[in-house]
């Protein structure tokens, strides 16, 4: 088990690793270089002046070399200076995280605690009208493009009702008046709700599927045949079983989360990851992407992991000797 | 006819029986019916341009933002091009590219699940933990810098770099690099359990080479789980699409996509919120009616689901 666990980790450290390369080598292929820009911003700059630049900078060397200089740095904990915002990559960074946080922690908790029990509901009657209105709503929740329910609940809410903000943080604190813990939660309600809808879908249908399997089973039938309650039939018997595909499934989501968040926070507005991420690709901010990107994969394979950690405790049946089945 | 089947005095061919699987779900036969209307209108929008005596692109200053009229049935956007025929034509491209990259996508999932599943071993371990590495990413940020690439970088000709559908092919090829990964999975597991099948070890003893019994033994006993994925995956392409030419990173304009349409409109939503509106309930109604079918399909293929069903 703790060998288990222990692979997992180095193969994550090597997802890490190659991700780093490949969007290094991306990036490299982005248009602009940072000598091009001082070009743009400086138009007296020569040719020599730039092959000049270029070598001081290291940058017509191989892109082996640059990533491995790069690699060595951050390491070192050098993750460089953002272009956009003038500052060290990770003080842009962490106030960025809090935000993600904040705003992933709260729909990923919301769509749980919908999506589980309609999900429940719904396998316990397969077929049934509850089933059928349930899987109704899982579908056009997995259809809808997210970025379009952003603007629709920004058109209902903040332009024709004008009861919730359209976008920004709210105040912290700032000149003027202070807002209260009401004030700034009204910033989050819309973010939240279109994140939210957006995940609902696909986790109910998981739980569905999974639950439809479980009470199959031949041991559901002997709790039902021992005079167990229905109660403690499904939550007793079925739901822990059922819940094991379930955990590993939305874990491997969480990547799918997280893009949901970039759109989310470019349309609200709101200074998390995904908006930062978005605005320093397109404003030629190489260093904060690439920082970003891999801070955005790290989280991803960090929730993967505790996945794993879960499925152990949920199934002590696994043993997990056996790396590869 | 299900009573004679009962009473096993009429056997039905395989394909007959999906079929009656099939029309037994009915929202996947609602659903395939709306995306045959959805491409016959795409593929009819000239006509219907020629109708109503408006295209595209021509540009209109003196009618922004008409209200629904017989001349405009949807009204017009901000600089007085007709709705309806640009939601048409956005169809034509936003179809296309869920039809095609859907597509590469299945057979890119396709050749890598079968050699995985087919040789095992060492290669079958690196081939899915490159799928699961390639699953477990926050896939939306890096296809963004996917779009943003500068393609005279990579050493492509000019001409094609510089040309108007450039976009286009982009797109496609970059959600079919990303979209692999289900098709891939499923292929892989059955190909597994097909292996050690008897014709396929037939096959084998017969000396027919990997490559052979892949194509001719293996392959055709995947189509079921192939179909049902890439009908799934359609609907996810089309979203997909619509993301990043919303973000403005797909489908360049004048070309229109249902994606790009909303670009221009969720700067108006304070005027003409009913521009934000029509593209993106297009595009709902198209992913939805593409997973209906999915599902549908999937009842009907996977004799284990239908069998649930009738347990129930």
């Amino acid at each position: 088990m703790i060998h288990f666990l222990f692979h997992r980790l180095w193969q994550s450290a090597l997802v890490v690793v190659v991700v780093s390369f490949v969007v290094y080598a991306l990036i490299g292929l982005m248009p602009g270089d940072p000598i091009d820009l001082m070009i743009t911003a400086d138009p007296k700059i020569t040719p020599q002046d730039a092959a000049r630049l270029r070598s001081l900078y290291g940058l017509d060397r191989p892109i082996l070399e640059r990533y491995g200089h790069w690699l060595s740095a951050a390491l070192s904990g050098d993750f460089g200076f953002s272009r956009l915002h003038a500052k060290p990559v990770m003080q842009v960074l962490i106030p960025a995280i809090g935000n993600t946080v904040t705003l992933l922690g709260l729909s990923f908790a919301l769509a749980l605690l919908i999506a589980l029990p309609a999900g429940i509901a719904a396998a316990y009657r397969p077929y049934s009208k509850t089933d059928y209105a349930i899987n109704m709503v899982a579908f056009s929740g997995i259809s809808v493009p997210p970025f379009w329910l952003a603007l629709m609940l920004i058109i209902v809410f903040a332009v024709m009702l004008g009861v919730l903000p359209a976008g920004g943080l709210g105040n912290i604190g700032g000149a003027g008046e202070v807002g209260g813990i009401w004030d700034n939660a009204r910033y989050l309600v819309l973010p939240v709700t279109s994140l939210t809808i957006a995940s609902i879908g696909g986790h109910t249908r998981y739980m569905r599927a999974a639950m439809i399997e479980t009470l199959r089973q031949d041991y559901i039938r002997t709790a039902r045949a021992t005079g167990a309650s229905e109660a403690r039939v499904l939550f007793g018997h079925a739901l822990r079983n059922a819940m094991i595909p379930v955990v590993t499934i939305i874990a491997l989501d969480f990547g799918y989360l997280f893009s949901g968040a970039l759109i989310t926070e470019t349309i609200f507005a709101w200074p998390g990851m995904g908006r930062l991420i978005f605005d320093a690709i397109m404003g030629n901010d190489f260093n904060l992407a690439l920082v970003a990107l891999l801070l955005a994969t790290v989280l991803t394979l960090v929730c993967n992991f505790l996945a794993d950690v879960a499925y152990v405790w949920l199934d002590p049946r696994v043993s997990f000797q056996k790396v590869d089945e | 006819m299900t009573t004679l089947s009962a009473q096993g005095i009429k056997s039905e061919s395989m394909w007959a029986l999906t079929w009656r699987r099939f029309v037994k779900h009915r929202l996947a036969v609602i659903s395939a019916g709306v995306l045959v209307g959805l491409a016959l209108a795409a593929v009819a929008a000239p006509l219907v341009a020629a109708l109503i005596g408006a295209d595209a692109e021509t540009v209109d200053l003196f009618n922004r933002f008409q209200p629904a009229s017989w001349g405009h049935p949807l009204g017009t956007d901000e600089i007085g091009r007709d709705t309806l025929v640009r939601l048409l034509y956005g169809g034509r491209i936003s179809l296309f590219v869920g039809l095609t990259a859907a597509f590469a996508a299945a057979v890119i999932g396709t050749l890598i699940g079968i050699m995985a599943g087919y040789f095992g071993g060492r290669l079958d371990a690196l081939l899915m933990r490159f799928t699961d590495g390639v699953i477990a990413l926050p896939l939306l940020p890096l296809l963004i810098v996917l779009a943003a690439l500068d393609l005279g970088k990579l050493g492509l000709p000019d001409a094609l770099v510089a040309s108007e559908n450039i976009s286009l092919y982009r797109i496609v090829v970059i959600v079919a690099v990303v979209g692999w990964t289900t098709v891939a999975r499923l292929v892989r597991g059955s190909a597994l359990s097909l292996r050690e099948r008897d014709f396929v070890r037939a096959a084998e003893a017969q000396g027919a080479s990997a490559a052979r019994i892949m194509a001719v033994h293996i392959l055709p006993n995947l189509a079921s789980p192939i179909i049902v994925a890439t009908t799934l995956s359609v609907g996810n392409v089309i979203l997909l699409e619509s993301v990043l030419s919303f973000l403005g990173l797909g489908i360049q304009p004048p070309i229109p996509s249902w994606g790009n349409l909303l670009t221009n409109a969720q700067e108006l939503i304070w005027d003409a919120p009913a521009l934000a509106f029509y593209p993106g309930v297009m595009i709902f109604i198209t992913v939805i009616a593409f997973n209906f079918l999915g599902d549908g399909l999937q009842d009907a293929l996977d004799p284990r689901s239908s069998d649930r069903r009738s347990r129930q």
